[in-house]
Order: C-alpha cells, then structure tokens, then sequence
C-alpha cells in the first residue's frame, strides 16, 4: 500500500542525506521524494511517498523518527490531506497533432511552456493520479523528455507541525 | 554558559570541554591533521592518552571501556586512514548501544572535497553505523558539537557519535562557552515508561501460569540490575539472558536458565516455547535469538520494554509494548504487581526440562577441551572477572560455562561479530577496571586480528590474561562447514599455518605458557592469576574438532535444537 509522510528536519547539511540512507540501508521504498523549506527558515520538509504493510510502515515512521535531525513525522495516508505533483513533459510535435497536444492540455489545466518546430513543453500541475494519466494519454505523441517534481503534501485544516510531539507506539 | 572573554584556540576548547565531560582516558593514534590537537595534548595533565597500534584497536579498547565502566569511550585519530580504521569499531558499537565517541582528523575546509592527502569523507562513511555524526563546520559551533555528541552517545540507547574535526577549524580560535544544557529538537529520549501499560503488564504477570524473563543487553546499561533481581526474586519468575545480557541476573542463582536461542540451554528454550507471558526486557528479538520468527513463543502473550521505539515490532510483533527505560520500568512493574504469580509447576516442568539434557561434554579421553578450560576460568575466578571474548566457538562456550556473577563483566562483540575484539577491548577495560581481574578470552584466528596491540598492554603494564584456545581451525565455521555445508573444510584449517603463539607473546615482551593437557589447567590458571603487573599469555591446544552444542540450526524453529552431535562416528 502506497503511504505519504511528511518529515520535518532540520534544515541542516546532511540531513536528508540520513533519511536517505536510512531508506536503503533498511531496505525500505521510495517511491517519491521532495524536499524544500518551511515556513521557518531553520526547518526543511521533505514529503516521502513510500509502499509497504502496516508493519512496515510502522518501522519507517520510528526509524525517521530516530534520528536525531528529525523533528516530527506524520503519516498523512491517516489524515485528511492535499497532495500535489508538477511536470514538465517535453512532446514530440507535427503540424497535425499541435491541435489535440493543445486540447489535451486545456482539458488538464495544463500549460504549454515553451515550443520549437520539434517539440512542444508542457507544464502539469495536481495529484500524483492526474499527472500519471496526463503522461498516459500524452504518450503515443512520443514523450522526449520528462521531469516529475515528486509529490508535496499538506494535512488540511489545523496546522500539526507546531508541536514537537513524538509519536508513542502505546 | 560560562566564562569567557579570553580567545581560547580550538584545540584548547576541545581539551577543554573532555575536562568537562569528566574523560579520564582516551585511546588514540596521531597524525597530521590532529597534529594541534597532540600539540595541545603534550601538556594536557587530566586525562591519560592511550596510544594504540592500529585504529581498529582504539574503537575497540573504547568500547571495552564504555561497556566495563558504563561511562562514554573517547577515541582520537587523524583523518582519511586513521579514520576509515576506526569504521569496524563504531559499526560494532553501533550494533551492541555502546557509547562512544570518536573524533576524526579532517583536511582544512576549503581542501573538503578536493582528493586532499589523506581525505575521506568520513561523515558519510560512518553515517549509517552511527546513531548521529557531525562534521565541525566553523570553530564557534566545536564546544557546542561536543557536547551534544557526548550527550547523544549516552542518553537513550546509546552508541556511538563521530565528530570529524577540520584542521583548520581547530587551529582557529573563539571564546569559549560550555552549554549547561543540551537542547535537540528532534532527540528528546523518554525514560518513563507508559504507565497504564506498565499497569496491565504487571496484571497480566500476576495472573501467568507460565511466564518467563527474556533478559538483554538493555538491562546492564540502563543499571538495572538490582531492580531485576529484586523483581525476579520477589516473583520467583524464571531468568534467561541473550549473550549480551549475561551478568544482568547472577548465573549462579537457581532461577537463572542461563542463555538462550542458537546456543542457549535446552531448558531455556524449552522454556520460551512453552511459556504464556514472555516479557522481553531491553532485548531486541534477535535473529540468533529468535531462530525461525514464525515459530517463536506462538502461545506467549509478549511484553516488550525497550527504550528504543523502533525495537518494537520489528523482528516480533508483540502485545503489549512499553516504551522506557528499563531500569525504571522494572521499578514500576514491581510495585504494580498486585500478587505474585503461582509458578510451582513451571518451574517442575523446567527442572524435567534440566535433567532431560544438562549441558555436558566429552571427557573421559584425556583431551583438553575449550568447556573444560573455561569451567576451571570460572571456578578460579568465581565468576568474578570480566571476560572480553572474541567471536566464534571460545565465545558461545564462554557464555554456556562461565558463570557471570555481576553486569558489565561480559564484554563481547554480539551483534556485529567481530573477530579482533578482544584483545583491544581488554586493554580497554584494564584502564577503567583496576579491581578485578581482566581476562580476554579469543580463538587462534581472531587472536591473529588486532595482535598488534598486544604492545600497548605490554607498554602501560596491563594485568590482562590473554587466553588463546587453540583449535587450529577457525572453529565456528569449521562447525558450520561439518554440519551445513558437506564437510569441505574450505580455508578454515589454521594448523599448518599457524605462528608459534608463546614465541609470539615472548616476541612481544609477555610471559608466555602453553599446554594441551587438562591437568595443567589449573596450575597455568593459577599462574596467570598471580601476575599482577603486567600482561600474561595462556595458550591452550584443544581438540580440533569439538562442536558447540546444543544448536539451532540459523532459521530452524527453536524446537529443531540439536541437542546432540549429529555424526556419532566422529567421536574425538
């Protein structure tokens, strides 16, 4: 089962150098990751995206937590969140297909952000799904080039990254 | 904070702030990028300086300190060599919560980077076998890195902490201030255990037919001891101790079981399959513990106190977890428990269970054996040494037949099982212990790993008895091989290539013995017993093929035990 959780660190050299490692050292999977700052300047997020059981996950959550640059851990797949993901997906082009590349883009919202006679780049923002079903339908006009931010993600409602609580296995 | 208008240099500051920490020793080997700091050294009066041989030995002979003493091990080495050397150390005490810290040489800054001389990256080297590391960026953050990394390495479970020290960082200066107060967002270790869990397992205790304590290294860290045998006694609840735990509870007492899981005795094994309430009390269900996880205590209602949340359900998932220290939690447990639980015939099933298979070995054929040789260890001492073994055959038999009367007088490397332990780690022990006798304990092939240090126990005049059992073979996996993989006996047979083990020691200054003969046991014993002030070498030839029984195989289920050899033919 696929999780998101977001981890405040602090925003220190070789901090996500340690989740990192800690990730393949334990054997666990990142499926996404995404790190930039906070509301303070001293605090880094990172928003992981990983696959396994509960059990696993369990121990993913009490491993960031034990290290010492970790400052909270929340399991968002528990919590009511918003979860999002930019593209930039560079498309082949031909006179004949300009036309559907700018219709599908309209019909996700998306951006068409630069363009030469070979290739065409759009710009998609939204949840993991969309972007996934954007390059899907993107694809048989020939995707050149492809970079996928990883998804960011924010518990709705009430802030939780106030208190500096630890999360208790009883 | 404290004082301080008055620049003071880096070097200054790092001698400084040990003062503070309270180090009395420390192990290490110079080198030019902690050149300033043996500089500052050379009139430093507080502390003692341990020069070792090799790096490898000064991690070593730290943990050995850490684990005899309770307090933190201090290692200082140069960077790039002198740091990788120390790697093997910290991952095994890493594996094992000994606290340590190691300070690393490191290039000048602006050279970070570059494929200096003598440059290795050794924070990220060591990043995943340390519970945290610094590299000193800039001079006005040393004292306060310092300090945290002491703090860190023996607050929580401990371990060990590397902070890597660029030269020039060292060679700057700033006003100096120690912080009182150690603050760490995200490391806030939580000592109080959980008290409606405690509660509930102090219930569920008193209500067991068949309960068992599962003892680990946690309960001899935490210094909770005492509070273990006060709750143990005052319960009559049965006893058995993972290989690090041996010496929380007294081997001597009838209600220990002695060791567990792949080596352990038959009754305590026999006991953990069969018990309702296991309470695991700072132990880590271990692989070489647990045997096949699948089959582990199935009917077993498990308890699990550890300070460290991630130790919880990870090998075993448990029922009841209780998130703490363990020394304060066996306070708490003890003062629950409301009655104390009925277990006559618990422990007449576990007596049976004793006399169906003691724990016994072949010796009417006149030939040395390792049991028989620590038997007469133990009974000499009355298990009142610290024994530093090293890993294999010597240090499964120095945990079935040494009665360990006290903690920290077990010191072995048990979770990363390194060969090269002991010696270092003897020499170690011999500078925080002066009461006790240290004896190390190895096999011919590990003896052979760190047996350069053997000078720097010859140097400072170290009482330490150095035992060689001497198969020839590298044992335990000559047992393996015999056992598991067809009899080929690949690159484990030492006999033809072997030193002269007494010709070595005398090579390196040590009054040297040798025997193969069981009745010279005792008077070598004796002998070695009686120097004491200086290092003494006891070499004994035992049989070559003898196998360390009883066994579960690696995966088996606890109750596939070999409690016999497997080949009657081969009878030595």
């Amino acid at each position: 089962m696929k999780h998101t959780i977001s981890v405040l660190v602090e925003n220190r050299f070789g901090a996500f150098d340690r989740v990192a490692t800690m990730f393949s050292g334990k054997g666990f999977n990142i499926k996404s990751i995404s790190i930039g700052e906070t509301e303070f300047s001293d605090v880094s997020r990172m928003t992981i995206v990983t696959d396994g059981d509960e059990q696993i996950l369990n121990q993913v959550v009490k491993q960031l937590n034990r290290l010492i640059d970790t400052i909270k851990v929340i399991d968002l797949s528990h919590t009511n969140h918003i979860q999002r993901e930019l593209a930039l997906i560079k498309v082949g082009l031909q006179k004949t297909t300009m036309e559907e590349i700018k219709n599908i883009t309209d019909i996700f919202r998306g951006k068409i952000v630069d363009i030469n006679n070979k290739s065409m780049m759009i710009e998609v923002t939204g949840p993991p799904e969309k972007i996934d079903a954007a390059v899907n339908v993107l694809m048989p006009f020939g995707i050149k080039e492809m970079a996928r931010s990883g998804t960011v993600a924010l518990n709705r409602g009430e802030q939780l990254n106030q208190k500096n609580e630890f999360v208790q296995t009883n | 904070m404290s004082n301080g208008t008055k620049k003071l240099s880096g070097a200054d500051i790092f001698f400084e702030c040990l003062k503070r920490e309270g180090v009395d020793t420390i192990f290490g080997y110079p080198g030019g990028a902690v050149l300033k700091l043996y500089e500052k050294l050379y009139d430093v009066d507080f502390l003692e300086h341990i020069l070792v041989r090799h790096e490898q030995g000064a991690t070593h002979a730290a943990e050995g300190y850490a684990k005899a003493t309770g307090k933190v091990g201090v290692v200082l080495v140069t960077s790039g060599p002198g740091a990788t050397n120390t790697v093997t150390g910290i991952a095994d005490a890493y594996m094992d919560s000994v606290p340590i810290v190691v300070f690393t040489g490191q290039v000048p800054s602006h050279l970070i980077g570059n494929d200096a001389f003598q440059e290795a990256d050794i924070v990220g080297i060591t990043r995943p076998i340390t519970k945290h590391n610094f590299l000193v960026r800039d001079i006005n953050e040393l004292a306060t890195t310092i300090r945290k990394a002491f703090y860190i390495a023996s607050t929580g479970r401990p371990g060990p902490v590397v902070v890597d020290l660029p030269k020039d960082v060292i060679a700057s200066e700033c006003e100096f201030s120690y912080p009182d107060d150690v603050d760490i967002k995200g490391y806030k270790p939580k000592y109080k255990g959980h008290y409606n869990q405690i509660k509930k397992a102090a219930e569920i205790i008193s209500n067991a037919k068949r309960p068992l304590l599962y003892v680990g290294g946690g309960v001899i860290m935490s210094g909770g001891s005492r509070e273990l045998a006060l709750f143990a006694k005052e319960n009559n609840l049965p006893v058995t101790m993972t290989l690090q735990g041996l010496g929380a509870f007294p081997g001597t007492d009838e209600q220990s079981l002695g060791m567990l899981g792949m080596h352990g005795t038959y009754w305590a094994n026999q006991a953990v399959n069969n018990c309702d309430v296991l309470v695991s009390l700072g132990a880590r269900f271990d692989d070489r513990v647990t045997g096949k996880v699948d089959t582990f205590a199935v009917n077993a209602f498990k308890i699990h106190v550890d300070i460290d949340p991630t130790c919880i359900d990870k090998n075993i998932v448990v029922d009841l977890p209780i998130v703490g220290d363990v020394k304060h939690v066996l306070a708490e447990l003890a003062a629950e428990i409301q009655k104390t639980p009925d277990v006559k015939e618990w422990w007449n099933q576990i007596n049976e269970w004793k006399e169906e298979c003691p724990m016994a070995y072949e010796d009417a054929d006149g030939k040395l054996r390792t049991e028989y040789v620590i038997e007469q260890i133990s009974k000499k001492t009355k298990g009142e040494a610290v024994i530093v073994t090293d890993v294999g055959q010597h240090q499964m038999w120095t945990a079935q037949y040494y009665q360990f009367n006290h903690p920290r007088s077990n010191l072995t490397s048990g979770g990363l099982g390194t060969m090269g332990f002991s010696v270092p780690a003897a020499i170690g022990a011999s500078f925080g212990i002066k009461d006790r006798p240290i004896i190390s304990i190895s096999g011919d092939g590990g003896f052979q790993m760190n047996i350069q240090e053997l000078i720097t126990a010859v140097a400072y005049k170290l009482p330490i008895k150095f035992i060689i059992i001497n198969n020839s073979f590298l044992g335990m996996v000559r047992q393996w091989q015999e056992l598991f993989h067809a009899e080929k006996y690949s690159f484990t047979d030492l006999s033809a290539s072997n030193p002269d083990f007494v010709k070595v020691g005398q090579a390196f200054g040590i009054e040297s013995y040798s025997t193969d003969d069981p009745k010279e046991v005792d008077t070598l014993i004796d002998k070695a017993m009686s120097i004491n002030d200086r290092p003494v070498l006891l070499e004994f030839k035992v049989v070559k093929e003898n196998m360390v029984f009883p066994m579960v195989p690696s995966g088996a289920s606890i109750s596939d035990m070999i409690v016999k050899r497997l080949n009657p033919k081969r009878m030595m």
